[in-house]
This record gives C-alpha cells, structure tokens and sequence, in this order.
C-alpha cells in the first residue's frame, strides 16, 4: 500500500484548502456557476439529476481498511448511508449538500485519498488489475507503476486543459481483466530480456464510438515509459480535435490519422521529452515499490477450508464462483459481490463496508481492492479462514456466489441518479438479477457478462457485455437496445446489434429469449455463451428476438 | 414555420442542495413542480427563466421544461422530469422521503 510522503500531504493540504474558499466563493456569489464548474470538476464534484455527487478516486483500485472505514463515514456522516463503486474504481457519493463537500474531501485526505482529477479533461484515476499483486498468472504487480502515473498526472501542467478526458489502465498479466484495450492508454506489463516494461496501446474507448485498442509499441522499457506516455499524450493533446467534443478522444485522432502516423509523432516527440526524464522518475519508482512489498504470507493447515468445502454446499457453491486462485497455493482470491440478486450493482452500505475493511484487517492483511465489475476484493486470503469470512459476508447479505455469472451485472447509475442518462440502467439490472434467480438458472447458463449503459457514453460497458444493453430516450419513451458477442478481455470484441431496441417492459422478457435461445443452442454446458455466439452467430438469436421478421419474411 | 409553443415550467436544481426547485408565480422556488407556474406564452417563458438566471447565489443551471396542466398543477410530459421530480427508482431517496409523489 501507498503511503502518502509529506509532500503528498501538503499537496492535500492546499489543495483542498483552495477548494474550501472556491466553495464559499460561490456560496457567497462572488464565482458564478460559469466559474465554478471547472473548479469543482476538478475536485471530483458534479451536479447530477437530484443533487451534487462526489466521486472519490480509488487509485488503482486498492484500500487498506482505515480507508474503507473512512469511506463508510463519510457515506453516514454526508450521504445517505451507502456509496456506489464504478465501472472505474472510484465510489461516487449520490447526495453530499454543497456545504459539506470541502469537510468530505479533508476527512479523505486524512486516509490519504482525494477526488482530483475524477472529472475534467485531464488524465483521470489510473485504473488496474484488480487482482494485482495476488493473481497467479501476472509478471509484475502494476501498481507501483499506476502510484508513479498517478503522481505523475496530478496536476500535471501540460495536461490540465486537454481536448478531452485520458484514461489509462494497466495490467500484469496476459489475461486482460482490466479491460486496457477499451483505454486511451492501455499498458500491459511485459518482459524482455530480463527488463521490465510494457506494451503500449492507445486509442481504445467506448462511448458513441467504440473502438479497441491499437498497439502503439510492443515494448517500452520502464526507464523509458513516462517519457513515451508523455510523448503520446502530448501529442494527442497538440492534435486532437478541440472542435468537436465527439470527435476529441484519443480514439479518433488515431483513427483519422491513422496508428504508423501516430507512432511516427509519437517517437519524434518522445526523442524531444526524454532527456527532460533524468532518472528521478526512476528513483521515485523504485521507492514506491517497496510501499507495494507483498505481506508475509502465514502458512498453516488448509484442512478447515477442505472439511467445509466437503461439508457446505452453500459455501462450495461460494468457492465455486468467487474465488480466484492466488500466486501462493494456500491462499485464495476473494471476490465479494455487491450484486445481491434485486440489488443495485456497485452499491454497498456503511455497514457493509465496515464489515468488509474488518475482515480485511482481520484475515486478509488489511488489504482490498475495487474492481471495474463493482465488487469488492480481498486480494490475499488464507485459505483456512474462508468458512469465517463466509460466514461474516453472509450476515450482511454480501455472501451471493455469482462473480462471473448473469446477475453479477456492471450497470451504471443511468437516468436514476445521472444528468447525462437517456434512460435507467438500475431497476433493469435488478430486473435482470431477480428473474434468473427465480428461474434458478444461474448456475446453469454459466459465465456471462450482462453490461447495461444508461446513456451512449458506455460507463456501463456496454459494448463489450457477452451482452450488453444501451438504454435510449426513443420519441419520449425509454427503449433498449441489445448487442451481443462483445468481450472485454485480451480477446477484446465490440458487440453486435441485434436490431430494433425493446420498451422498458420488454427488455427482461427479451434477455429471457435469449438465454433460451444460448441454452438450446450450446453443444454442452461447459460452451459459454460467448463461445456458442462466436459459433453460431446472430441468427439464432435474431429469430427469438424478432419472430415476427421472420413470419413477415416467411 | 416556427414550431407553436407548449406550456413550459423553468426549474433548477438548488444551490447548496443541489435538489430540483421550480419557480412559482409568487416569485418562491418550490421543490414541488405541483406549485410551479405553468407558462403558456412564449415571451413570458423567457422573461421567467432571466428572472431565474440572474439568482446565481441560489440555484443552479435554470431551464425550461415541458409541462401540461393536471389536476393538482403542472404535470411532466418527458419521463426525465418525471425522474426530476420524483426521485431516484431503486430507493425511496430524495423527494420520495418528505413529500410521497408516485408515479402516475
């Protein structure tokens, strides 16, 4: 874990300080709205469709339990009891009042968290595996890397006025589940020749146009990466269009220009940064590793996970769907849902977060981590202290066995809480959730990923669901849009449409057909569904979506 | 030809709460669009929302929303201000806790 140096501190300190005056300058009308807006988007504030929302970064994705404790005091003390973790680890706040916010952000910066830069065009929350440092398949933990680009892009001079917003993930592994090709910046950590670096991709992102990720340089070496981030985000930031607000993501400028004409650029500018990176950089990274040490795994029996895994279907079913396998062979990967079946998605109270930083404390090396799909992780767990942990989780309704299943949904807060929605994500996820649990066919149709956008802005990820659904505003009336076949790992794949969008009480029974449709058609029930679409393509399920087409057609 | 006019509400959402109000006939903002002053005349509706534009100190982004006349006041004809003026679906927060408005 990170921990926040003096100089971070004082950084804090002031900043926060400046927002507290910018607040009571607009309360007392000296800043009219016009001026203020920058400067509260700047500190993560927006004014959504009931009342203000704050969204705190969570720094690629990790917490120790004091700030998770601190996190479900400010969700009691300023909000309405319970916080909404996002498709890009941040936890968003649904009522602070304007008053309270600068006594929000300084009881954050007590815990060394903050909310700048989780809005506005400038780079925002480094996002990252969120099995980082426990999965048994990476190379490197990415976070030291993600410290150093977060410290690197605060405040950053050159970047605090871009054509528009930067996102950038990371990973330390092959199997992407940090969805980098859907970045503006995508790194995944490689090796070459017994030296660290990454491999480079830019221009993915979702929204109105989706497009995966290229690769900008099959390897750069860490001596060499922030100087080629800064070159690639400089050059974007020089060309990218200013004239349309559609047409300014990184992913366009590639587009236009075309990737070998970017690269060219890119290597130009970066022979023109480089000498200004002298090595501190470096230094400051070899640093922050040792914040990210692993702790010192306890060893001991696993017989009293063995035994109540034999014993507990309930808990079996537990292991079964949320449980990762960790580097250590005796300790696992927790995966807590905050996907209760008719629960929103990403939602968890204070209560359930207190008990969540307890047993991190507890059992789990104080550490946890928030993933993009909004569940919660404890990344190192030994595996003898699974049947307590369970136990806990399931006094507090977060024990569901569905990470990876149909009700383990990424929706975002669409027209229920968002100015921007067209039409609500919510009350479909939970639609959703609640069918296929009293069907009791969870289980049974396997791996799926659901993603449901409330708007064309994609924070739910629609695009790249097995399937996803766009919610709409059609003459008035909400209407839903299916696409299918979309994939956010390493195999990155943007849905297809299935063609004309269903009415609000359409959609559940439209999803219904098909699952249907997947189950009939599955050679045996270890085909996923993304792999029984990529076989047999659209037409099985354009037929059960659309009977009547085919009757006209007939 | 220009599009004829429909009956219009100006509303915002509150400075320091940031809830959504709407302004009344009698000058007040009420968070309850039933009190909001239907507008019918085009000219009317705009001098309202300079009327409203100018208390920077009080609310935030005022507009013009679609309305029709009910029983009980100005009614939403978009389910957008239908959301604004009820509250949030999954939890009964916002307006929903001090003034029960369901939805038609």
């Amino acid at each position: 874990m990170y921990r926040y140096s003096e100089f971070d501190k004082a950084f804090l300190t002031e900043r926060n300080k400046q927002f507290r005056a910018q607040v009571e300058r607009r309360i007392d009308g000296s800043l009219t709205e016009d001026e203020f807006k920058p400067l509260r988007l700047m500190n993560g504030l927006y004014l959504q469709l009931h009342a203000y929302m704050l969204r705190v970064a969570i720094p690629y994705g990790t917490l120790n339990s004091a700030q998770m404790r601190q996190l479900a005091l400010l969700a009691e003390k300023w909000d309405k009891g319970y916080g909404h973790f996002t498709t890009r680890q941040n936890i968003q706040y649904n009522w602070p009042k304007l008053r309270d916010v600068p006594d929000m952000l300084d009881a954050l910066a007590e815990v060394g968290l903050h909310a700048i830069q989780t809005s506005g065009n400038t780079i925002r929350n480094v996002t990252a595996d969120h099995f980082a440092g426990a999965a048994a398949d990476e190379i490197a933990d990415p976070r030291p890397y993600a410290e150093l680009l977060r410290q690197w892009s605060t405040d950053h001079p050159e970047f605090q006025f871009m054509p528009r917003k930067f996102k950038i993930a990371i990973t330390g592994s092959e199997h992407d589940r940090a969805v980098i090709k859907a970045h503006d910046i995508g790194l995944q950590l490689v090796e070459r020749d017994g030296v660290l670096g990454a491999r480079v991709l830019v221009g993915g992102g979702l929204g109105r146009t989706p497009m995966i990720g290229k690769e900008l340089s099959d390897f750069v070496a860490f001596d060499d990466l922030l100087a080629y981030l800064e070159a690639t985000v400089s050059v974007w930031n020089q060309i990218g269009r200013r004239d349309n607000k559609y047409k300014a993501r990184i992913k366009i400028t590639v587009h236009e220009h075309g990737i070998d004409a970017i690269r060219a650029k890119v290597n130009e500018r970066f022979l023109q940064v480089r000498p200004q990176f002298k090595g501190a950089d470096m230094a400051l990274l070899d640093q922050i590793k040792a914040h990210f040490a692993p702790p010192a795994f306890r060893e001991g029996s696993v017989a009293a996970f063995e035994s109540a895994y034999s014993n507990d279907p309930v808990f079996r079913s537990w292991i079964d769907t949320n449980i990762a396998p960790h580097k250590q062979a005796d300790h696992a990967i927790v995966t807590i849902s905050l996907k209760k079946h008719g629960a929103t998605p990403g939602d968890a109270t204070a209560e359930q977060m207190r008990v969540m930083a307890d047993l991190a404390e507890q059992y789990a090396y104080d550490e946890l981590r928030i993933s993009h799909e909004q569940n919660v992780i404890l990344p190192h767990v030994h595996k003898s202290d699974l049947p307590a942990i369970h136990a806990k989780l399931k006094e507090h309704g977060l024990a569901t066995a569905n990470i990876g299943l149909i009700s383990d949904i990424i929706a975002c807060p669409g027209m229920d809480y968002c100015a921007l929605a067209t039409a609500r994500s919510i009350p479909v996820a939970q639609q959703i959730a609640t069918r296929f649990d009293e069907l009791k066919l969870e289980h049974d149709i396997g791996h799926l990923k659901i993603k449901i956008s409330g708007c064309i802005n994609a924070c739910g990820h629609h695009h790249v669901g097995h399937i996803g659904i766009l919610g709409l505003d059609r003459a008035g009336v909400e209407n839903y849009q299916i696409t299918l076949g979309g994939d956010a790992t390493e195999t990155a794949a943007i849905g297809d449409r299935t063609g004309p969008g269903f009415a609000y009480d359409e959609i559940v029974p439209a999803i219904e057909r098909i699952i249907e449709t997947y189950l009939d058609q599955r050679e045996s029930p270890e085909e996923t569904f993304l792999q029984t679409y990529r076989r047999v393509g659209m037409a099985p399920f354009k037929a059960a979506l659309y009977p009547e087409a085919r009757a006209n057609a007939a | 030809m220009a599009r004829a006019f429909t009956p219009k509400v100006v509303t915002a959402n509150d400075l320091l709460e940031g809830d959504v109000i709407y302004l009344t006939a009698d000058d007040r903002w009420s968070r309850d669009l039933r009190e909001a002053e239907l507008i019918t005349d085009e000219a009317h509706a705009q001098l309202r929302l300079l009327d409203a534009q100018r208390q920077v100190d009080k609310i935030v982004g005022a507009y013009l929303a679609d309305a029709v006349a009910g029983e009980n006041g100005p009614e939403p004809t978009h389910f957008r201000e239908d959301f604004r003026r009820t509250g949030p679906s999954n939890y009964a927060h916002g307006k929903q806790e001090t003034s029960p408005q369901p939805r038609a």
